[in-house]
């Protein structure tokens, strides 16, 4: 069997996947818009979660899309593809590839055309993340369970562990971006944009509670980050 | 069907997708090695495996601990299968659940977490398969390094406006995570590619932190 990393057969593999992904989307989207029909929540509201989301995430499927083009160049699409769409990120699907490329003494410079290669990274890159997708069916009931007997005892704690659990995790992402000032100016980029992006979304904030601009809610957080997006790509040649 | 029954139920189809998803995530490398015969050695795959397992799989356990309470049941079955939770399904979740003014863990939370990340699901399978599509046209452009800076700083300019949001809402119980995460980066900058681990360590610090001052009456 001829192999190409952009075989039919791999191509045919990568949309099974992706159909697989989509339904079980469509199912839970379905699912639980149905039953905030059934509680009574307004149908606007839930229209507008799904209208808000859809493009918010734009902006960060595009940078997913880059990570494609990036395994693409050895592994060729569908890999990366079906990587992509299921489970992975690029923080771990490129060490991934890397670390067995490493291990066979190949080099990752060009597309690779031994097979035995391509099915050895693919292991890797699935067995990677296997704890991934098989501890939240064996552990969900025990966490869930421990989350629900907070909120029994006392449900303002209930509140309040949810939210600092939320701003845990923020602070990790928001500390992070401090992590390359002492290289200089240059480090500081991330912090510009940071601020950026919480400039426009006090403007937005702004606008919707003074001016009444209420349909803006929908779209502020995307419009801070793209708008922090284009500065980051205005200041760089400046800087850099 | 009350809230009890409707999260029973949803446990029971999530972990069938779930685990229907782990075969079809499996069958892809064994599909692989059958089609083109293929299979490498055992030698091969493990050593390529012990470069990334030790953290990717501290990184996984972590992950599913902290995210299943804010995600919600429905939303970690399908967050967990799609990926990309940091930069994608866990914002979304948290900015649907502020815009629709509702709290995790309420019936409410969990049907507009599910429902924020059932559709940036949908949008980024869209986009890649778009973008597949179009992908010797739109490479060069992706790939250029006049974009290269927007890419780069995605995630700043994602949690900057997030951040607005709840630590402006929160700013008592972001200050000592917020603090001790900027003190840390700023001494030991080669975290920055674990930050994973890092999320529980905040969250903790967090909970401690909110716990204290819970107790003191400042909150």
């Amino acid at each position: 069997m001829n192999f190409s990393t952009n075989s039919g057969f791999l191509y045919g593999l990568a949309v099974c996947v992706i159909v697989f992904v989509l339904a079980q989307s469509v199912y839970f989207l379905i699912r639980s818009y149905r039953r905030g029909k059934a509680i009574g929540m307004e149908t606007a509201v839930l229209k507008k979660t799904v209208l808000s989301t859809a493009v918010f995430t734009i902006a960060p499927a595009i940078s997913i899309l880059l990570g494609v083009v990036t395994l693409s160049k050895f592994l060729g699409i569908p890999l990366p593809w079906i990587r992509m769409s299921v489970i992975g990120a690029i923080t771990y699907e490129l060490p991934a590839a890397t670390s067995t490329a490493n291990a066979l003494g190949i080099s990752l410079s060009e597309t690779i055309t031994d097979p035995k290669v391509y099915s050895a990274i693919a292991w890797v890159m699935t067995l990677g993340i296997l704890p991934s997708i098989v501890l939240p069916p064996i552990l969900m009931k025990r966490i869930q369970g421990g989350v629900i007997k907070i909120k029994n005892k006392d449900s303002k704690w209930g509140d309040i562990f949810m939210t600092a659990m939320f701003l845990g995790m923020i602070s990790a992402f928001l500390g992070m971006v401090f992590a390359d000032v002492r290289k200089g100016l240059a480090g500081f980029i991330p912090i510009f944009v940071l601020l950026v992006s919480a400039a426009i979304m006090c403007v937005c904030g702004l606008l919707i509670k003074k001016c009444g601009m209420k349909w803006l809610e929908t779209y502020a957080l995307s419009i801070s980050m793209v708008g922090a997006m284009i500065f980051a790509v205005l200041i760089t040649p400046l800087i850099v | 069907m009350d809230f009890k029954q409707y999260m029973e139920k949803t446990d029971r189809v999530g972990k069938i997708w779930i685990w229907t998803a782990l075969v079809v995530v499996l069958m892809v490398p064994v599909a692989i090695c059958v089609y083109y015969q293929a299979w490498p050695s055992a030698q091969a795959v493990l050593k390529g495996l012990i470069g990334v397992a030790p953290i990717y799989w501290t990184v996984g356990v972590i992950e599913v601990i902290t995210y299943t309470p804010m995600l919600g049941t429905g939303g970690t079955y399908l967050a967990f299968v799609t990926g990309n939770l940091t930069s994608i399904k866990a914002p979304s979740a948290l900015n649907a659940m502020e815009n629709a003014d509702v709290k995790p863990g309420s019936e409410e939370g969990e049907i507009i977490s599910t429902m924020a990340i059932a559709t940036s699901s949908i949008v980024t399978t869209l986009v890649i398969a778009l973008g597949v599509i179009g992908l010797s046209a739109l490479a060069p452009i992706l790939d250029s390094p006049v974009l290269a800076p927007a890419f780069d700083n995605i995630l700043p300019a994602l949690f900057g406006g997030l951040a607005v949001v709840y630590v402006s809402k929160n700013w008592k119980i972001a200050l000592a995570p917020l603090i001790f995460m900027v003190v840390l980066f700023l001494l030991i900058p080669s975290l920055a590619g674990s930050v994973g681990i890092l999320v529980p360590v905040g969250v903790l610090i967090a909970l401690g932190a909110a716990r204290i001052m819970y107790k003191k009456g400042w909150l």
